[in-house]
């Protein structure tokens, strides 16, 4: 995988350009076209966009990711291109405008090269519920690569982008980072504006960055964060430089071991893959105390009643009227909405659409929806005791590495469960990374994962990058 | 028409009042009525894939005037919730409302029966919330959507069912519409559907405690329809109840061109909403600042100006009623009073008389407010000055005040001008023009012999008798008169 320094060193010494580095991608998604990452690759409008960041360079005006080419998930709204969120219901539909995270990529002259296959409407942990098929895992293509940002992750795992655009809502960017040995980032709430990403679940949602290399995970941030009139929910504390806390030291960093995360369940190989991180952090000067969430048990269970909830509304736009996919047949509206939701909606969506109206219908709000919310709370409470004592939080990303496809799909309460380390930060709002630290005796990537305190992403990079340099490969 | 006075009736009243902010609620577009279909709109208020709804500080402003003027609490933090249906108008499938936290609770404000009794009507909580598109049914087999109107900021007055009956019902609503255009934060046009109303009602023998069924009468788009539905709905309760039926409760339409009102299809009305606070929005947070300055720059509400033009102006209740119903109205009067050199009780009534008369006829008649008409209220004081001060009569002023419609002049150089001095006072006038006839006998009589020249000098000698001020056409008229006998 070339990473930005690589790329940076290269533009430098004049052995590339832009133009030739996105050329490079672009044949390398070619050629690995079979892996099913991209749902649009911009072959055109990607060297042109590199010719005018070389022409920008030669006169000393191009931006800070000058160099860099990106792909995004294709639930981020891009002027003049197609939108699909992996669904068969926005057929047709061509965004009318950029989300403020793509505009800020152009501004900084990132070149975007295409857009990446995910679960249906973010909903899925293994990309396989994609209405453009499943995306394969490169080391061993009968795998998944997690999801739902599934194609974001191979697309940057098998060398098809520098980095990627992710969204993350129960772990849709951590998740595959692991499965596929790449650097996930899931960003504080609020840290990203939202605008411009189709959502799934409006309080749960985030945007980050894949990327080889934890820095350049760090460069993407720093372009995409900070306060965005258009995001009521975005946020206008400060966004300090990433880059620089990345020191390489985590000497008297008080790192804590939520136990409940190393239940039954958790492979071994994962389980010693953490030890080992542990040793090395520790090595570093780390101090490492294990510490309590005990609400953890309840997380997949709010979350599937508050994350349904808000998707069931969310999604209540793609009604066959305005846009998008409508069945053909129907003769009368209420039939409309009933024919075009069921063929446009794949299954895994509808289950999620059903589930989240059941819990916010008159009689049962208060049991679920209420209810849940209340054990959010006790969540992001959980959190913020033990934060008042640690710096950040170790875990593993995943219970397992990569599953075989199919494994999983008739059985969804299994595939919930493969969340079940990642989804208490979307619950409480605060940021986590997974960083690869090695790989199982079948040679399928582990990822571990860092949670920081609210805005404090400079951390949790920090550590994954002491980590990184320590277990990379 | 009355109805059996053994029942009354119980009604309560939702008021949707559009805000007359430039923007819509959620987006930038604007909110200006009558545009092209479908012009007025943007990816935010199309409710396009990603897009997010950001709040206009203004209608929150306006919904804590509205709150503050009718003696709610205004909470400190409130929140915007989803109202999920399908429509084709409703792009999100959702409206963004104010449901479990609104931003104003608890208060009443008092309308005056007929009957001059003054009774407080409990207002249960204002909310904050967008409009609908608008749906086009009448152009053959296709509904047409547009959506200029989606995303228009509204407030939602929701009463208690504090009235008794539809007149009662009726004077709530113009009160609200008093109080809404007072504030300028709504028009209060029916007919652009700028206040648009829903009732609650249901009837119970007088003397019971109990509600009885109650049915939701919807489309009550015009102060006529609100007494003349809830008329027929009290008198359609009663006479099921009298027949030994039962109301049912449902949601009926009012069909303003058969007069009554007609069930929806239960399709239209079975609804569960499923609201859940926006995940899109923050909570509302209204400080204290925010609430005193709202507070401080509340215009003088009606009945406080009434009073007011009672208690320290001696008008009379009528004139003070009509004065402030409508705010330009009132301060169209109290700039002229303003104004006016003199301002004693009589000279105040005049300017009322004045106001309610002149002013309000030449308003109607040119459909716009007092504010527009070509007669400031400064030009208006300085004329009635020169009635006060005897320049001019009262009959003349009407002269004077038609030729200030068209010449922008001050109200004294148009009476010099045009020589509307004062000629009332014709005693005057003939006791000059008596002097002279007796002391130039030889011209009267020359004039008399037919010698119709002599005219001019008796004008001349009257004119300079009285200083240039009597009126020309007055002079010869006394002249011609007094000469001819």
């Amino acid at each position: 995988m070339r990473d930005f320094d690589d790329i940076r060193r290269d533009l430098a010494a004049g052995t590339a350009t832009v133009e030739s580095i996105t050329r490079d991608y672009l044949a390398s998604i070619g050629r690995q076209s079979g892996l099913n990452a991209f749902l649009a690759v911009f072959s055109e409008s990607a060297v042109e966009a590199a010719r005018e960041v070389d022409r920008k360079r030669s006169n000393g005006t191009a931006g800070s990711l000058a160099g860099m080419v990106v792909s995004v998930k294709d639930v981020l709204a891009m002027k003049g291109e197609r939108l699909t969120c992996g669904s068969k219901i926005l057929d047709g539909f061509i965004a009318p405008y950029d989300a403020t995270v793509i505009a800020r990529l152009r501004a900084a002259d990132a070149v975007l090269i295409g857009k990446c296959n995910m679960d249906e409407f973010a909903m899925g942990s293994s990309t396989e519920h994609s209405a453009f098929g499943r995306v394969h895992l490169p080391e061993d293509e009968a795998r998944v690569p997690g999801g739902s940002s599934g194609g974001s992750a191979v697309a940057v795992s098998a060398g098809m982008s520098t980095a990627s655009l992710g969204s993350d809502t129960g772990g849709s960017i951590r998740q595959p980072a692991a499965f596929t040995g790449v650097v996930g980032l899931k960003p504080t709430y609020g840290r990203v504006s939202r605008y411009g990403l189709v959502a799934f679940a409006s309080s749960f949602d985030t945007i980050g960055p894949f990327a080889s290399r934890v820095r350049d995970a760090a460069h993407v941030l720093q372009t995409i964060a900070g306060y965005d009139p258009y995001d009521a929910t975005s946020s206008a504390v400060p966004v300090p430089e990433y880059a620089s806390a990345l020191t390489g030291e985590v000497k008297g960093l008080k790192i804590g071991i939520p136990r409940e995360y190393f239940g039954p369940g958790l492979n071994d190989e994962i389980r010693s893959a953490v030890d080992a991180a542990l040793r090395t952090l520790r090595e570093h000067g780390a101090a490492v105390t294990e510490v309590s969430l005990p609400h953890t048990e309840y997380t997949i269970a709010a979350y599937y009643v508050l994350a349904t909830a808000e998707a069931s509304s969310n999604l209540a736009r793609f009604d066959g009227t305005r846009y998008g996919f409508r069945a053909p047949e129907a003769a009368e509206l209420n039939g409309l909405y009933v024919r075009s939701r069921t063929e446009g909606f794949g299954p895994e969506v509808q289950r999620r659409i059903m589930l989240g109206t059941y819990v916010l219908s008159a009689g049962y709000y208060d049991a679920y929806y209420r209810k849940a919310q209340k054990v959010r709370r006790l969540i992001a409470q959980d959190f913020d005791r033990v934060f008042a004592a640690v710096d950040c939080l170790l875990t593993p990303t995943t219970p397992t590495t990569a599953f075989r496809a199919g494994e999983k799909t008739d059985n969804p309460l299994a595939m919930y469960l493969s969340d079940i380390y990642t989804t208490s930060a979307n619950l409480a709002g605060i940021p986590g990374i997974s960083v690869p630290v090695g790989r199982d005796r079948r040679g399928l990537p582990i990822g571990v994962q860092i949670l920081g305190k609210k805005f404090d992403e400079s951390t949790i990079l920090r550590v994954a990058d002491v980590l990184e340099s320590a277990h990379a490969q | 028409m009355p109805w059996d006075e053994r029942y009354e009736a119980v009604i309560g009243l939702e008021i949707h009042a559009q805000l007359l902010t430039e923007t819509k609620a959620f987006c930038g577009c604007s909110t200006k009525f009558g545009d092209s279909p479908n012009a007025n709109v943007c990816p935010v208020c199309l409710g396009l894939p990603g897009v997010l709804p950001v709040p206009n500080r203004t209608m929150v402003e306006f919904a804590i005037r509205m709150g503050l003027a009718t003696d709610c609490t205004i909470a400190p933090r409130s929140l915007f919730a989803r109202k999920n249906y399908f429509y084709p108008d409703l792009p999100k499938g959702y409206q963004i409302s104010q449901y479990e936290e609104p931003i104003c609770t608890g208060g009443a404000i008092t309308i005056r029966l007929p009957n001059g009794a003054q009774k407080r009507i409990g207002i249960t909580r204002i909310h904050m919330e967008e409009d609908a598109g608008k749906s086009i049914h009448d152009r053959g087999n296709d509904t047409l959507v547009d959506l200029n109107r989606c995303g228009v900021p509204l407030i939602e007055i929701v009463s208690e069912p504090d009235m008794r009956s539809p007149r009662e019902a009726y004077l709530f609503m113009t009160a609200i519409r008093q109080r809404v255009t007072y504030l300028g934060i709504c028009d209060g046009n029916l007919e652009e559907g700028s206040l648009r109303c829903d009732a609650n009602v249901s009837v119970r023998r007088v003397g019971d405690t109990a509600f009885g069924t109650k049915t939701e009468v919807k489309n009550l788009n015009s102060f006529r329809f609100v007494e003349k539905a809830l008329e027929y709905e009290v008198n359609r309760q009663i006479g099921l109840l009298e027949s030994g039926r039962r109301v049912v409760q449902e949601t009926l339409l009012w069909d303003a061109d058969r007069e009554v009102c007609v069930p929806m299809r239960s399709k239209e009305e079975a609804h569960d909403y499923r609201y859940f606070p926006d995940p899109d929005l923050a909570p509302v947070l209204v400080d204290a600042d925010w609430i005193a300055r709202v507070k401080s720059e509340l215009p003088e509400m009606p009945e406080r100006r009434r009073d007011r033009y009672v208690r320290d102006f001696q008008l009379p209740e009528y004139d003070a009623e009509v004065l402030t119903t409508e705010r330009p109205v009132a301060e169209y009067f109290d700039a002229v009073v303003g104004a006016m050199k003199s301002r004693t009780t009589e000279t105040r009534k005049l300017a009322s008389n004045w106001v309610m008369g002149d002013v309000l006829r030449v308003a109607n008649e040119q459909h716009v407010t007092v504010s527009d008409i070509p007669v400031a209220p400064e030009r208006l004081a300085a004329m009635i000055d020169l009635v006060i001060d005897g320049t001019i009569s009262g009959k003349i002023a009407k002269e004077v005040f038609d030729i200030m419609m068209t010449d922008p002049d001050a109200p004294a150089s148009i009476v010099r001008k045009r020589g509307l001095v004062q000629v009332s006072d014709t005693s005057a006038i003939e006791q000059v023009i008596d002097a002279i006839l007796r002391s130039h006998a030889p011209q009267v009589e020359q004039y008399r012999a037919g010698k119709q020249q002599v005219f001019g000098f008796f004008v001349g000698e009257t004119m300079k008798a009285m200083k240039g001020k009597a009126n020309p056409a007055v002079v010869n008229e006394i002249l011609r008169r007094k000469l001819a006998s």
